[in-house]
């Protein structure tokens, strides 16, 4: 037990559903515009998951007309609605950065059989 | 470890003794990152009131902390005793126009404080060790190339030749850097949680975890 669980516990959510590096999701981000706010979806690979905590943050790749577009969100953010996984994805390692130097076809990422 | 606050008497002021505890961050309304120093402040008891008749000033002295029953002197034993409280560990007196209304022995909590209120926070610096003078004083050290030789973090000329034939008083040299009261202003309290005697600070503390600090009424907070 740490000394500011008690401050962080307030904030952590448990709505999040498990998803690690390689996974396809769904990012579903509230998002404000003036005082009206609608939901945007931003849907890509994970392509790493660091820190831990409150503090812990995963980033989503994906190519939107041709260029490539990183998102970070923080997991606990409140902007999140929801996260949807859609495929989980099968790599051999927690951060796949390969994936910025590869397009098309060679970054793909196969999916994980069980 | 005592601090002494010396303020103009004129200002209602709060104050509270506290621990540090660590950072962290919380969302805001907004949704935006707000980051977080957590102090465990109070509780202190008021264990004396400094009143003009008797002392010519108002202040009111606080204590917290639980002390080594060992350490308590027999002078401090009997201070306490005045007040009617158990000894406490560390002791500070801060000057504030109603001192009037403070009664001996009287428990102070987080309650003194409210979200959205800019306060003072002091406390005593994490030690460096002895420094140099691009750490303890923002110099810009010598170049790292033309001709420079192995003095790239040297503070350079410290002074004229023949006039004055000496070096100035107060010359800022490498030396002992941290370890020293430091007061951070106009903070702002994000949240109070009485339940758990916590403060929510935006922003850095000084000191290392664990340290004591004094939190208090912002200076600043009346003129803005």
């Amino acid at each position: 037990m740490h000394t500011l669980d008690v401050v962080d516990a307030a904030q952590l959510r448990d709505d999040i559903p498990a998803f690690k590096a390689g996974d396809t999701v769904k990012v579903h981000v509230r998002v404000v515009e003036g005082n009206r706010s609608r939901i945007q979806v931003f849907q890509g690979v994970v392509i790493r998951r660091q820190g831990s905590g409150i503090r812990e943050t995963f980033t989503v790749r994906k190519i939107s007309f041709g260029v490539g577009v990183e998102r970070t969100f923080p997991v606990h953010t409140p902007i999140i609605n929801k996260i949807e996984v859609v495929t989980r994805g099968h790599v051999r390692r927690a951060k796949l950065y390969y994936l910025r130097n590869r397009r098309g076809k060679a970054a793909r990422i196969p999916e994980k059989r069980n | 470890m005592t601090i002494d606050a010396t303020q103009a008497g004129g200002r209602v002021v709060s104050g509270l003794l506290g621990e540090k505890l660590g950072m962290t961050q919380v969302w805001d309304e907004n949704n935006r990152v707000v980051p977080i120093t957590v102090v465990k402040a109070g509780p202190c008891v008021v264990t004396q009131v400094r009143t003009p008749e008797r002392d010519g000033y108002d202040a009111v002295q606080i204590s917290y902390g639980a002390p080594n029953p060992r350490k308590v002197t027999k002078p401090a034993q009997g201070h306490f005793d005045k007040a009617g409280v158990t000894p406490r560990r560390h002791t500070v007196e801060f000057r504030t126009r109603d001192a009037s209304e403070y009664t001996l022995g009287q428990e102070l909590t987080v309650d003194v404080f409210e979200a959205g209120q800019k306060v003072d926070v002091t406390g005593t610096s994490k030690g460096k060790g002895f420094a140099g003078v691009m750490k303890r004083h923002g110099f810009h050290g010598l170049r790292s190339s033309h001709g420079v030789h192995g003095k790239h973090r040297s503070p350079g000329a410290i002074g004229g030749c023949a006039t004055p034939g000496r070096v100035f008083k107060g010359q800022q040299m490498a030396g002992r850097m941290g370890g020293e009261r430091v007061t951070v202003q106009s903070l702002a309290i994000h949240a109070v949680d009485p339940d758990n005697g916590l403060l929510l600070l935006k922003g850095a503390v000084p000191g290392p975890n664990g340290g004591v600090v004094l939190v208090r009424t912002a200076v600043k907070e009346a003129s803005k």
